[in-house]
């Protein structure tokens, strides 16, 4: 920091202070709010399937925003995996932590992990919670159980990974494209069914969206063989095969 | 009264966090203020009374955020998991 | 808090200009000057995690300005759109993170360096 260029430091601290002290005069000259949306969200709640009204516009009023968010999601862990170094396979997996306290915490830890994570699925029809929170939950678990080595370093996703990453952005996708067979457009749900609707596209967003974070974390290292471990011999042969390929 | 107390403090705590982030010399001292200022941020939204926006930070925003960035960086500078030699003192 | 603020500040257009200061003003001013340290951050610093980090911070300010705003009168309900909106924002803040991450550790890989190529900021 000390030999940042000179002039640099002192243009950028020029504009960052007009900026803050801009906006600020901004802010503090804006009227007083006014209640529009909030009685519009309010208004129509009964009819949007959920009780709680951040889920109501997030999936409901909003719904559209959250299929490119998911779009998006899927498209930043696309880009990750495409950057991914192909690796010398020779190289071992870092060695999993051989300290029990974390084995132990762990093994405490991740079922309770998936346990709130089903619990702010459910939650998110009338509480703060939602798909968001949970699948960012399970991707947290998933990072944990990657650290202390169960979940092994892939070299490239299997199948089953692959559903999961796109199951999101397809039933959502579904969902959002059925009412156009009926005549209404994209993303206009009976009222009757929007319950059923929003807990199974909320499912399907939880599944991808934890496959997808956690797969950004483990994507994002080159691919390495198992390490050697008393119960369980490295993967060399595949190792080889894919050093070959 | 109290509110605002814990308002202008939590403010100034993650304004000088941010300030110390951006102005530390050392890269991994870097990351580890941001973490700690994504927990901070999660008390903020709290008090904005935003409870999904507080899981969501918690989880997404620092934890993972955090995780990713202690990645690269370690991947960066070829020490994995081990100790930092050359650390400038800060 | 009262305070009383000429009229046409905060108070649009009302006769006399006393209204109660909502917490979300605090974090609102707090976001700006996040916004400004982050990007003082961002054009100061030429290796790129810093920048990143510089990034999110105003990313993180941006926010607190959205929630902060609705709530800058005492007495408003919180503003859900603008939740729901900042919910979207940090999920997609963390992805591009995410990929800019991964793109900052192939140019590593690739050239050994963690700054653009012709950055005429000088080694630190």
């Amino acid at each position: 920091m000390s030999a940042v260029y000179g002039p640099i430091r002192q243009i950028a601290a020029a504009l960052a202070w007009i900026l803050g002290i801009g906006l600020s005069a901004a802010i503090v000259a804006l009227s007083r709010p006014d209640f529009g949306l909030a009685e519009l969200v309010e208004a129509h709640l009964e009819e949007s399937g959920v009780r709680h009204p951040v889920t109501a516009v997030l999936l409901n009023y909003r719904g559209y925003d959250t299929l490119l968010e998911i779009a998006v999601l899927l498209l930043a862990v696309l880009g990750i995996l495409a950057f991914r170094p192909p690796g010398p396979a020779s190289i071992p997996d870092a060695a999993p932590d051989s300290s029990p306290v974390l084995a132990a915490l762990s093994r405490l830890i991740v079922p309770l992990i998936v346990l709130a994570a089903g619990y702010l699925l459910w939650a998110g029809a009338h509480r703060p919670g939602g798909a968001f929170q949970a699948g960012a939950v399970l991707a947290g678990g998933g990072v944990l159980l990657r650290l202390t080595g169960t979940i092994p370093s892939f070299e490239s996703p299997n199948a089953w990974l692959r559903v999961s990453l796109v199951v999101g952005l397809g039933v959502f996708l579904a969902v959002a494209a059925l009412p156009l067979f009926e005549g209404s457009r994209l993303l206009e749900y009976r009222t009757a069914e929007a319950a059923m609707v929003i807990l199974v596209v909320e499912s399907a967003l939880t599944v991808s969206i934890a496959a997808i974070l956690a797969t950004a974390f483990i994507g994002a290292a080159p691919p390495r063989i198992r390490c050697m471990s008393p119960s369980r011999p490295a993967h060399s042969a595949e190792g080889e095969r894919a050093g070959q390929s | 009264m109290l509110g605002e107390i814990l308002d202008f403090s939590l403010a100034a705590i993650l304004i000088w966090i941010a300030w110390r982030t951006v102005t530390t010399p050392d890269l991994f001292n870097a990351v580890v203020l941001f973490i700690a200022f994504g927990l901070l941020m999660t008390l903020a939204w709290v008090r904005l009374h935003a409870a999904d926006i507080a899981l969501a930070e918690t989880a997404i925003g620092t934890g993972l955020t955090g995780a990713l960035m202690l990645d690269a960086v370690a991947h960066i500078t070829g020490k994995r998991g081990r100790r930092r030699a050359g650390r400038n003192p800060s | 808090m009262h305070v009383t603020v000429p009229t046409g500040t905060l108070g649009g257009g009302r006769k006399s200009g006393t209204v109660m200061i909502g917490g979300g003003l605090i974090y609102a001013m707090a976001g700006v000057v996040l916004f400004a340290l982050g990007f003082y951050g961002f054009i100061v610093h030429a290796h790129l995690v810093r920048r990143l980090i510089a990034f999110n911070i105003m990313g993180s300010g941006v926010f607190l300005v959205l929630v902060g705003l609705p709530q800058r009168v005492a007495g408003t309900p919180p503003d859900r759109v603008s939740e729901a909106l900042v919910l979207t924002g940090i999920v997609v803040a963390v992805s591009a993170t995410a990929f800019g991450l991964a793109l900052v550790r192939r140019l590593y890989d690739l050239t050994g360096e963690t700054r653009l190529p012709n950055d005429p900021r000088p080694e630190p």
